[in-house]
């Protein structure tokens, strides 16, 4: 009898111990990689960070390294030697895909895969900082709108909506008319469009975050933070903020795609990042030349592939963490 | 209702004094002597627009001082002189708004018929190929760049297969006339249709699919089922009419939108809509028109907002503003 009883004992704890308890987190993850295209999307992005930020260090070439071509030889000479002023020497344009130059050389003599990689840095590092920017400004105001309500979220709802009324593009012309007003250089040029571009997107964010405190601070877990009487600091910090996570991490997965989407146009449009640094965006901008767009895709494919891959990938990972987070979403 | 809307257009103005002032301030961030510089190298500016300017934009006051003087204008809708076209500025908006309205409307037909049916197929299948598929290729439409894909579209059609014109609006040699000027038209107009419709129906129809999926796990599609009804007539009149709800307050966001794109698309095709002129007044620092084009679309903006809210109380009955 006592025998059986211990034996009861033993399955239930080696059956307790046998389970997998998973953290919300886990949970989150196991569902996240579970979606093929968000994990592919992990992946490319991933690979491109890697070819952008560790690529140069493998690339025989600079940035802004110009090749030169003796005619008659076919030899190919750097920028640095000194028989560039040879007779019969020219800059190497256009060069057809080979093994010294994969892509080929840009209209300017440029290797074309190296200008990719540093393109590509300029790319990511925009998109990363904006989205900082803009989390900053609209998590606080969001914050503050949802929380505190009444005049003061009048106030900062109104101020959302006059920046929502704005177009983004048809302004950053007339930003862009300023600045050549300047004169600014273009080692500038790309914090101030940072810093612009971050304080013209806040407000998406600040109605999302808005949303979401409204309807957290009406559930029965604040009540009791109310009830036992927390400090607001930690009300807010401990809370609320991790509830909105979820919300915040999404957005800023989706906006890096669109952020880095609205730098290439931008930049294509010539009022973006400009000369002599290379963006994507702006390395696609070859096609204005009707002879590069019809008989040198090597140059300006490239880069827009590029720009397609890592906003789906990114666009991937959105939707893959908000289906993830997404308690409903069992399958 | 009618308190709601006096409350909503209240607002609004309000709105629109914030996007102007915003605007003007970044007008005044200019250089003082950015309007000699800028125009110094343009012959047909003469002294006088230049001076209209500095008036129009009370450039020689202060800030708010200013700000009250142009706004008093604005309301007159007096912009100032186009630089470039030697026109006021409302004039010139008026006389290029055809062709960029023109296409945005012909864009925004087509992402409609688009993007609602197949959102619809797409929910209606949830997790099939099919999903996948439509979901996939509408992330890929949104993903896209639009000056990229415009650049392949036009390396392949028209400089490789030589079937449509490469950009512009007519076909100047020909000079045909009546109808087959406005087949011409139409095929000029193919390509920047499609670069528009490929890139913009990506969130409609995502927004479609969401909504539907929703809709078809709601109890009163269930009961349809139940009775019996068929298939067409559950998703047709029964889910497919409650979609519809959220979808119209999308569209009516989406005009604007439509428009400040109209930047890129009618710049790389050469059309001469609004867009293509706010690029070259970038290029010739024509501040007036800039300016008047965007308080154009922040009223826009502002108007399609309102109009979708006021539809959404006419499509759906229960909702009612108080």
């Amino acid at each position: 009898m006592e025998d059986i009883q211990v034996r009861n004992e033993q399955d239930q704890d080696e059956f307790e111990l046998s389970q997998v308890i998973l953290s919300p987190t886990q949970l989150v993850l196991k569902r996240f990689f579970r979606n093929k295209l968000a994990a592919v999307g992990l992946i490319t992005i991933l690979v491109m960070i890697i070819f952008c930020f560790i690529g140069p260090f493998f690339s025989p070439y600079s940035e802004y390294e110009i090749f030169y071509i003796n005619k008659e030889t076919g030899e190919e000479i750097y920028m640095t030697d000194a028989r560039i002023s040879e007779k019969g020497v020219k800059i190497n344009i256009k060069a057809p895909i080979s093994t010294a130059h994969l892509l080929g050389t840009d209209a300017d003599g440029r290797d074309v895969l190296t200008r990719l990689m540093y393109g590509g840095r300029v790319s990511l590092t925009v998109g990363l900082v904006v989205v900082l920017v803009e989390l900053l400004i609209g998590v606080t105001l969001g914050g503050i709108a949802g929380y505190y309500g009444k005049a003061v979220d009048m106030i900062i709802m109104r101020l959302v909506e006059i920046f929502y009324s704005i177009p983004f593009i048809p302004l950053m012309l007339i930003i862009s008319a300023v600045m050549v007003g300047y004169g600014i250089s273009p080692k500038y040029k790309i914090y101030i469009i940072m810093f612009v571009m971050g304080v013209l997107f806040w407000a998406g964010v600040a109605r999302m975050v808005r949303g979401q405190i409204l309807s957290l601070r009406e559930m029965e877990f604040m009540q009791a933070t109310e009830a036992t009487g927390i400090r607001t600091s930690r009300k807010i910090f401990k809370h609320l903020v991790p509830n909105v996570m979820p919300i915040i991490i999404i957005i800023a997965t989706m906006d890096l795609g669109g952020i880095i989407l609205m730098e290439s146009t931008m930049s294509y449009l010539g009022v973006g990042i400009a000369f002599p640094y290379a963006s994507w965006g702006n390395m696609v901008t070859a096609v204005n030349n009707s002879i590069i767009l019809k008989n040198f895709p090597n140059i300006w494919l490239p880069p827009g592939v590029c720009i397609l891959l890592t906003v789906l990938a990114f666009n991937f990972i959105g939707d893959g963490l908000r289906d993830a987070y997404d308690p409903k979403m069992k399958r | 209702m009618r308190q709601y809307i006096v409350r909503r257009i209240l607002i609004s103005i309000l709105v629109l004094f914030g996007v102007s002032f915003l605007l003007y301030i970044i007008i005044r961030l200019m250089p003082g002597d950015y309007v000699a510089n800028i125009t110094a190298g343009n012959m047909n500016v003469t002294a006088e627009m230049e001076q209209r300017m500095r008036e129009v934009y009370g450039l020689d006051k202060g800030l708010l001082e200013g700000y009250i003087s142009w706004l008093g204008d604005a309301v007159r809708l007096d912009f100032g002189i186009s630089f470039i076209y030697q026109k006021p500025v409302t004039e010139v908006i008026q006389r290029y708004l055809p062709i960029t309205f023109a296409l945005a409307a012909i864009a925004m037909v087509f992402e409609m018929l688009l993007a609602i049916p197949l959102g619809i197929l797409a929910a209606r299948k949830q997790y099939s190929k099919m999903d996948y598929s439509i979901v996939a290729i509408a992330l890929m439409g949104i993903s896209l760049p639009s000056f990229f894909f415009a650049a392949i579209l036009k390396r392949v059609f028209a400089i490789g297969l030589g079937v449509l014109p490469l950009s512009g609006m007519v076909n100047a040699r020909a000079g045909f006339e009546g109808f087959a000027r406005i087949m011409d038209i139409g095929h000029h107009l193919v390509l920047p249709v499609t670069v528009f419709v490929i890139t913009g129906v990506g969130g409609l129809l995502r927004y479609t699919r969401t909504n539907m999926l929703e809709v078809l796990n709601a109890d009163y599609v269930r009961t349809a089922r139940a009775k019996g009804l068929p298939e067409r007539k559950v998703i047709g009149k029964h889910a497919f009419r409650n979609t519809l709800i959220p979808i119209v307050t999308l569209v009516g966001g989406m005009i604007p939108g439509l428009f400040s794109g109209a930047v890129i698309t009618e710049g790389i095709f050469a059309l001469e809509g609004l867009g293509q002129i706010a690029i070259n007044a970038v290029n010739n620092g024509d501040i007036p028109y800039l300016m008047g084009f965007n308080m154009f679309l922040a009223v826009l903006t502002l108007l399609g907002t309102l109009v979708s809210d006021i539809l959404y109380a006419v499509v759906d009955p229960r909702v009612r503003y108080s």
